[in-house]
């Protein structure tokens, strides 16, 4: 005969915790549904690369934005209508150059300037990226598809406090004339963190 | 605390699991999960000192196999059983299962007594804290020199925030380090760039 009956749960499937969650912060009048419809529009619908793609493509059009953006980057995205979080005070643009490549991760969480470059992709957010790119940045950005040549510089930029960092990519030679629009387009949101050039 | 989280540096990882046009998302819950820490945060229930902290604090076994948003649900859950917005019992009755959160808190602390400012040029060393709350700065850098490229605004001091405690906003400092300084003889060459808080850093001898 056993001692006790003893009843060990099984754990709850991880949507039954999410349900849960909402159903009590619903219960509590702290409207967590309202909340899922509003950021999770924001989230899917707003907070997309293409914001960070228009900034590049008007910082390679307008010097003076240029200027602005590698100064204070959070005004500069002000300026065209993508503001950030209360909590990202400041955003440092990072120039790529034919000798240098940056490329922004966060070895401790994954924060990002998720405004204006998305919500991070899987793969950033990964055990893999986050322990290895710091250590072992070109054999990493090698696998990502991005072979450096030897004389490149490699700056990473781990985002360990509440600063947020973009790349400003190079803009390609065959670009020339084209719209802002046409600009935007090409940019990618691996170009904005600085796994893939242009 | 140097726990499960401060991945920057460790080996052993394997490739990196890359696809082009990767999403953030993958199902309709991560999505509701995202938004429902974000809203607490936003409603001023917890910071997000707090909710880094208590993603640390998840049992190593969970933080490895649980996926990002997994990591962010147990958060939440968890700083709303320690906030006593809900019980776990709720939460577990209406999961119908278990539902795992994190370990307790240890004490946090507040400012370094004696900070120094610095400028872009200026050598520092990360000072040799081991702290057994939160602490927003990776391994990897602790004790190491490095040069100042950047200085951020003021902002509340993590190791106090994540815990409730009182103290002074302080700036951060970009640290440019050498990854031959970081790992020598046992890394890619590069420039490796930590935020690092005003309270973390001394100056380094000329």
């Amino acid at each position: 005969m056993p001692d006790q009956d003893r009843v060990v749960l099984r754990t709850a499937t991880v949507e039954d915790r999410v349900d849960a969650i909402q159903a009590a912060l619903d219960a509590k009048g702290l409207k967590a549904s309202e909340a899922i419809e509003e950021l999770g529009h924001k989230a899917q619908e707003e907070w997309l690369p293409r914001n960070g793609a228009r900034i590049v493509a008007r910082a390679w059009a307008d010097p003076d934005f240029r200027r602005r953006l590698l100064a204070n980057g959070r005004d500069a995205a002000l300026e065209m209508g993508f503001p950030m979080p209360k909590h990202h005070r400041h955003l440092v643009v990072l120039e790529n150059t034919p000798k240098v490549q940056n490329v922004i991760c966060c070895t401790l969480c994954s924060c990002t300037a998720f405004t204006l470059i998305g919500l991070p992709p899987d793969w950033y957010k990964d055990l893999e990226y986050r322990s290895r790119v710091v250590r072992e940045s070109r054999t990493v950005l090698k696998e990502l598809g991005l072979e450096l040549e030897p004389g490149v510089e490699i700056r990473v930029w781990d985002t360990t406090a509440d600063t947020r960092y973009m790349v400003l990519p190079e803009r390609p030679a065959h670009t020339a004339g084209w719209s802002e629009e046409q600009l935007a387009a090409i940019v990618t949101r691996d170009s904005l963190i600085g796994v893939a050039r242009l | 605390m140097d726990g499960i989280h401060d991945l920057g540096g460790k080996q052993g990882y394997g490739p990196v699991r890359y696809t082009l046009n990767a999403t953030a998302f993958h199902s309709p819950w991560e999505v509701r999960v995202n938004a429902m820490y974000a809203h607490a945060v936003r409603s001023g229930i917890f910071n997000m000192d707090e909710y880094r902290h208590a993603i640390e604090r998840m049992d190593p076994r969970h933080y490895l196999t649980a996926s990002y948003y997994e990591r962010s649900l147990t958060s939440l859950a968890t700083l709303l059983v320690e906030k006593g917005v809900v019980a776990r019992e709720e939460l577990e009755h209406r999961a119908n299962g278990a539902f795992p959160l994190s370990s307790p808190s240890a004490p946090g602390r507040g400012n370094a007594p004696a900070r120094q400012c610095f400028k872009p040029g200026d050598r520092v060393r990360v000072k040799l804290d081991f702290v057994p709350g939160h602490i927003r700065l990776p391994a990897y850098v602790r004790g190491k020199v490095g040069t100042v490229v950047g200085e951020s605004p003021a902002y509340p001091f993590p190791d106090a925030h994540a815990h409730g405690i009182h103290a002074e906003d302080e700036p951060t400092y970009d640290v440019r380090f050498r990854a031959e300084d970081l790992w020598p003889n046992g890394c890619d060459p590069a420039l490796v760039h930590v935020g690092v808080f005003q309270s973390y850093l001394e100056r380094a001898d000329p």
